[in-house]
């Protein structure tokens, strides 16, 4: 697998060349993992794209770099010292010269080349020739490409480009692709999180744009009229939680998105889903706080915080998606947990997973069903509706507004069946039991970690991490494993409640590891009160940066040397 | 025929004997039931506070969601649920203090909605602190020396924020309540109606006896389609207060171009979540 890094300033057009090149890959049958580093400005500073492909599975970022495309010599300086032994430096002469001995260097004026042909736009595609050249790869794919994007003209240059930076290049590496390739898709994992809300019927999202969650609205937004969902960009993120919740008791389903920072002004419209039990489906992109933070950072420093936010007490589910299907995948999920429970579901997701992007097969709606629990379109029973009736399990059923002859009534203020406003001590305790008592009954739906690597009998060590650290942490496992180094791994992804299993006795037993992107070990906390006890040791990172697979196995293997 | 006591239930009121929110409650059953709307086709969205106690104290489909917050709960569900009729109802310190933001940017929208501010210049539920439209020096338990922060005007802010209906009435003119409400009601819009209603226990200054003095209604002369007039007219407020419909003109509702949502609809939207292969192949 190779690892190409494109970096430059804010503005260059990172964005578009690395698309270019993911795609090109993908459709030769390459597994592609694409990574984002961008700072909060609109124009300068440092951002780079990494653009990772091989004909295995990859489901991380790396430190090192094979190719990296400089697009001025900051870039150069930043990350020469990624570069692998065998790298190559693909710069444009005319604008920087690169000191020193250091890796190998193709410098060709891309600029020039592209001002000669016509358009200066087209440097980044000269660049792609060279790069599918030095990999011996066929451009046709990218002409293909760029001919579903440009015709006329502004085609004719591109595909004179690529041609000319193809031919000029020098072949260096060479990979073979995967046959079982095809078909495959790359995707983001906001966008998989939009179309897992597509799939579950997502009628209403109202958000406040917020980095890194703003891809969701972006991608519901563009499928509104399509979908006949209502999207509206609210005043703030009060209003957008608040706005969703009355759609949702209008009988839709809803959703809102946002980061740490707008999920804190959300926290009373979150027990405002809990009082009234009306479901709710919120994203939280995480990225690094406390306040402002890193804004186009990545972090999971929110766990605890959306675990207990709000005053009072009341059911929740937090799941945290481990890869970008699994985004997918868990985002119908939560809008049919969120119907089945009547409460909110946080998905708990970060910037590492949001702007990220994976090869995954096919997403098939049919495999997904639709369960809104007890919803009533119609009620035809003697007794008047009670939107709060009591029933064994704590959950009542749920009436679309406007039945014929029915009233629906819910209240912020606690309240008695019918949804009217009560102080009186009994009904109080009644009505905290019947929300709460459903967390047995959830708590049993929770699915445990899941288990990788050999039978935990047969390793040393287990990892143990959540959400979208599982990537790195497997990639990080199966390096160890092939260096002789047997490690399991568990990846938590219904975080909240805390699922029960057989893992909670393996853990008790056997040495492991926490990983978290975060100072403090959050999850660490949960398993301590669980009573799993503590961690060998802690690999910690809050530099806003996620964590990549070679960074972890490196580090596990200074621990493990450490500790003798 | 619907009936006004169709509106009616058995909840213990928790308001004060004399309070103008009887009469308000009175006038909007009224009012529907002379639309001809049954219980089931109306909702009221309300927030927190006396006068947001009014879906309880009613028959009807209600949302009694946070402090303040009313506005964008009824703005969704009217924009959702095009069948249903949205009335967002609570005080002045809910809508026009905690959910000032919403009050602003309501207007902007447009929603297809109605919303009435039970306004008593004061707040009444945590016992008389001053509100956003209590007058300069008037005395309470935290204004101790007298108001001094100025009282907001909400009807030139809806005014200057794009309203395409701005109303005010009084409690104690019960007959013309209901006629602004059901003007309100049937306004293509947000319809912004404030209603001045007496606080008997803790406004001392703007009494029941203070209103009927100044209230009187808008003239026949008074153009609703004209801006600048009802701008002046807004500005009115001291020795005579009006009231009536100052501002009238309909404009692109929110949502408009949303469909109506059937109850099939609503209930399963599978039908329509299987369309959309053709746009996994942007990702290929």
């Amino acid at each position: 697998m190779f690892n190409i890094r494109i970096g430059g300033e804010a503005g260059q057009g990172m964005n578009t060349i690395g698309t270019l090149l993911a795609k090109s890959l993908l459709r030769m049958g390459y597994h592609v993992f694409t990574s984002k580093d961008y700072m909060s400005r609109i124009r300068g500073g440092h951002n780079f794209s990494d653009i990772r492909f091989g004909s295995k599975p990859l489901q991380s970022g790396t430190e090192k770099v094979d190719i990296l495309l400089a697009l001025n010599k900051e870039t150069w300086e930043i990350h020469k010292n990624s570069m692998t032994e065998s790298g190559l430096l693909v710069y444009d002469p005319d604008d920087f010269s690169p000191e020193g001995d250091g890796p190998e260097k193709a410098g060709f004026p891309f600029l020039k080349k592209a001002e000669e042909i016509g358009d200066k736009r087209i440097a980044g595609v000269i660049a792609l020739g060279l790069i599918h050249r030095i990999f011996d790869l066929s451009p046709d794919h990218l002409k293909k490409i760029l001919s579903e994007k440009f015709s006329g003209e502004i085609l004719e240059k591109n595909i004179k480009g690529l041609d000319l930076g193809y031919q000029e290049g020098e072949e260096k590496f060479s990979i073979k692709p995967n046959p079982d390739l095809k078909g495959t898709k790359l995707i983001s994992g906001n966008d998989a999180i939009g179309f897992g809300a597509l799939v579950a019927g997502v009628q209403f999202y109202s958000a406040y744009p917020m980095t890194p969650s703003t891809g969701v609205l972006n991608f519901l937004s563009a499928q509104g009229e399509k979908f006949k969902i209502l999207v509206e960009q609210a005043e703030d993120e009060i209003a957008a939680i608040n706005m969703a919740l009355g759609a949702s008791y209008g009988g839709v389903r809803a959703m809102t998105g946002t980061s740490g920072g707008g999920f804190s002004l959300m926290v009373e419209g979150l027990g405002l889903s809990g009082i009234t039990e009306t479901p709710l489906v919120i994203l939280n992109g995480q990225r690094p706080g406390p306040a402002t933070g890193l804004p186009t950072r990545t972090e999971q420093g929110d766990l605890e915080f959306v675990i207990h936010a709000s005053q009072g007490e009341f059911p929740r589910i937090v799941l945290a998606p481990r890869d970008v299907f699994n985004a997918f995948s868990q985002t119908v999920r939560a809008f049919n947990l969120a119907e089945k429970y009547q409460l909110p579901v946080i998905i708990l997701s970060d910037q590492f997973l949001g702007d990220s992007e994976q090869t995954i097969s096919d997403f098939k709606p049919e495999d997904f069903k639709i369960d809104r629990g007890k919803l009533l379109k119609d009620y035809k029973e003697e007794k008047p509706y009670l939107r709060y009736r009591y029933t064994e399990d704590g959950i009542s059923p749920r009436l679309i507004p406007g039945a014929k002859d029915q009233v629906v009534l819910v209240d912020s203020d606690e309240h008695n069946e019918a949804g009217n406003i009560i102080e009186d001590a009994e009904t109080r305790t009644k009505m905290v039991e019947k929300r709460m008592k459903r967390m047995e009954k959830i708590t049993e739906e929770m699915e445990p970690p899941l288990y990788k690597g050999p039978k935990p009998e047969k390793v040393e060590l287990i990892l143990v991490s959540w959400g979208s650290n599982f990537g790195p942490v497997e990639e990080a496992r199966i390096g160890l494993e092939e260096e002789g180094i047997k490690v399991g791994h568990y990846s938590f992804v219904d975080i909240w409640p805390l699922p029960r299993g057989d893992w909670e006795k393996t853990l008790k037993e056997k040495e492991w590891a926490l990983i978290e992107n975060n100072f403090s070990g959050q999850l660490g906390s949960l398993l301590q009160k669980r009573e799993i006890g503590y961690p060998e040791f802690f690999l910690k990172k809050y530099d806003g940066r996620p964590f990549t697979g070679d960074e972890i196995k490196r580090r596990i293997k200074e621990e493990v040397a450490n500790r003798g | 025929m619907v009936d006004k006591k169709d509106y009616q239930n058995t909840e213990e009121i928790a308001w004060c004997p004399g309070c103008g929110n009887f009469a308000i409650r009175l006038a909007l059953q009224e009012a529907l039931a002379e639309l001809n709307l049954e219980p089931h086709q109306v909702v009221i969205a309300s927030g927190i506070g006396q006068a947001a106690k009014a879906p309880h104290y009613l028959r009807i489909n209600g949302f009694n969601g946070l402090h303040g917050r009313a506005i964008p709960v009824g703005t969704s569900l009217a924009s959702i649920r095009k069948d249903l009729k949205v009335i967002v109802e609570s005080g002045d310190g809910d809508i026009y203090g905690e959910g000032g933001n919403h009050f602003l940017h309501a207007f902007r929208r447009n929603p297809d909605m109605a919303l009435f501010v039970h306004n008593n210049q004061v707040y009444g539920l945590t016992k008389g602190q001053a509100s956003p439209t209590s007058e300069i020096g008037m005395k309470t338990g935290v204004q101790v020396k007298g108001v001094t922060n100025l009282p907001l005007n909400p009807l030139l802010i809806a005014l200057v924020s794009g309203a395409s209906f701005v109303a005010r009435s009084f409690a104690g003119d019960k007959k013309h309540l209901k006629t602004m409400m059901q003007k309100a009601i049937e306004h293509k819009g947000l319809a912004y109606l404030d209603i001045l209603q007496p606080c008997v226990t803790f406004n001392k200054i703007n009494t029941f006896k203070w209103y009927k003095e100044r209230v009187y209604h808008l003239e026949d002369d008074h153009n609703p389609e004209n801006w600048e007039m009802a701008v002046e007219k807004a500005r009115e407020w001291g020795e005579k207060i009006p009231t009536g419909v100052f501002y009238q003109k309909e404009r692109r509702v929110f949502a408009e171009d949303f469909p109506e949502l059937s109850r099939e609809e609503i209930f399963d939207p599978r039908e329509r979540v299987y369309c959309w292969p053709e746009l996994l192949e942007n990702y290929k």
